[in-house]
């Protein structure tokens, strides 16, 4: 569904140019859920918007359901766009529109009509169970609930891809569960193919069919979540493993008593 | 005392009349040609939606060199033009012509700014939805800065009921220029407070419903 081959991403700085996704290729299937996990300034969430063109890579391709995306003029790229739907870490909502009103934009920019994009916008709404909130205004709304209009106002166009930025960095862990149950939902009843950019393991582990580590720009290492549930399987790269672990790890003892650079040593144990 | 205020009491009513005919002419019409303005200075900033870095220094500097005028030069600076566009160089549209031009790049600047505080993450979510650049301005940042800009068209307006008295030094009167008149060149000061209380009061209602709008418009809560 989703190809990515040799993508780089460079981008002028201060300090000369920076790298921000360094050669990468991905190859997404249809239907799945892909996870993209690491640490901050990893190069993910440039990777998920070289997918969209947000972010035009430097070189490479990106082919979303055989087209390549690089290739297209900007109105062609627009309408394309109408069928990749995004959401983000801080939900990006118009402050100033209802719920409702929101959801309709994505309609509005794909040039459906007044009367069918209210309807539709309903429609949307009623998949996030938030039929009844369609005349609130985001800051009445919780994260949780701001974060499900945003996934309203993504299906609204009826995408096949669904991307989601960090979706529930922003929320607390009882709404992330929530967020991530409507995320799997609608891969499940629409087939969307769903990338996910977060650098939380737990919503990897709970949610995707794949996953992708990043390091520096590169994708370090890929493997099927199911192999976590293989006795003996260890992530190949020491970044893997310290994500798969997924646990905070301190040591307790004065600093003074240790090593310098033990946090480094703790990852890459 | 009471006597000869009912006597001037129709001059009054006349110098309203002008200082409200000069506002309401120029604040609309530098909210109509100062939108676009601001809002093209911001699309082609650094921060836009479009970088035209050598159109936006024309731009920004042509706006900065009409601002730099301190407002009764320009007022008699631009009389060549004035007359040109209103046939005239004295009374209250001789006048509208320089608030106009004034209040234009004002206005800009406050779209500008407004436009520039949204920040960056409505705009990507509208372009992830495949908005085109129009439709980005027109149905995200517009909707969005709207509470925001009605308090600069606010600010604007109580700033040109300032910029107003000065229209009497080309004939344009206006209650700033009732107030000069009578208090300033006859000793009438009784009149001269009149005048500037009912300039208190225009200001003040001007500043509340203002407020009161955007207020009303802001839904961030």
């Amino acid at each position: 569904m989703i190809d990515i081959q040799n993508v780089t991403t460079s981008f002028a700085s201060a300090e000369g140019r920076f790298t921000a996704v360094d050669d990468v290729s991905l190859h997404i299937q249809r239907g799945s859920i892909q996870g993209i996990i690491g640490f901050s300034g990893a190069g993910k969430s440039t990777l998920l918007r070289n997918i969209n063109l947000l972010e035009r890579p430097t070189s490479g391709r990106v082919l979303v359901d055989g087209v390549d995306l690089t290739a297209l003029s900007e109105p062609e790229l627009r309408t394309k766009r109408h069928g990749i739907g995004m959401i983000f870490q801080h939900f990006n909502l118009l402050n100033n529109l209802t719920a409702q009103e929101n959801v309709e934009l994505s309609l509005k920019f794909a040039g459906v009509g007044k009367a069918e994009r209210r309807r539709r916008a309903a429609e949307t709404l009623e998949i996030v169970d938030l039929a009844d909130k369609a005349g609130s205004y985001p800051a009445k709304l919780s994260g949780g609930q701001k974060q499900r209009v945003a996934i309203a106002r993504a299906l609204a166009s009826e995408p096949k891809v669904l991307l989601c930025d960090e979706p529930t960095s922003a929320v607390d862990p009882r709404t992330t569960s929530s967020v991530l149950q409507y995320l799997a939902d609608v891969n499940a009843e629409f087939g969307i193919t769903i990338v996910v950019v977060t650098h939380e393991m737990n919503v990897i582990k709970a949610i995707a069919d794949n996953v992708a580590v990043m390091e520096d720009g590169r994708v370090v290492e890929q493997f099927d979540l199911i192999e976590l549930q293989r006795p003996g399987f260890h992530p190949a790269t020491s970044i893997g493993r310290y994500l798969v672990s997924d646990e905070i790890q301190l040591q307790r003892s004065a600093p003074a008593d240790r090593p310098a650079a033990s946090v480094e040593r703790l990852i890459n144990a | 005392m009471l006597e000869r205020f009912l006597e001037v009491l129709p001059e009054i009513g006349a110098a309203m009349g002008q200082t409200l005919t000069m506002l309401l002419v120029a604040i609309p019409l530098a909210v109509l040609l100062g939108t676009p303005l601001g809002v093209l200075l911001y699309t082609i900033g650094p921060n836009g939606l479009k970088h035209k870095p050598r159109l936006h220094r024309v731009l920004d500097g042509l706006v900065n060199l009409i601002r730099s005028f301190p407002f009764l030069i320009l007022l008699i600076a631009i009389i060549p033009v004035t007359r040109f566009i209103v046939g005239t160089t004295i009374g209250t549209a001789a006048v509208i012509v320089p608030l106009t031009l004034n209040a234009i790049p004002y206005f800009a600047r406050f779209v500008e700014q407004n436009l520039s505080q949204l920040g960056g993450g409505v705009v990507e979510a509208a372009r992830s939805m495949g908005a085109s650049r129009s439709q980005i301005v027109r149905d995200v940042l517009i909707v969005e800065a709207k509470p925001g800009l009605v308090s600069s068209i606010t600010i604007m307006t109580v700033s040109f009921i300032s910029y107003s008295a000065m229209a009497g030094l080309v004939g344009g009167g206006g209650i700033g220029d009732f107030a000069i008149r009578y208090g300033y060149y006859r000793y009438e000061t009784p009149l001269m407070i009149t005048a500037i209380i009912l300039m208190i009061l225009l200001v003040t209602a001007v500043q509340l419903s203002g407020s009161y709008l955007a207020r009303r418009l802001d839904k961030r809560l």
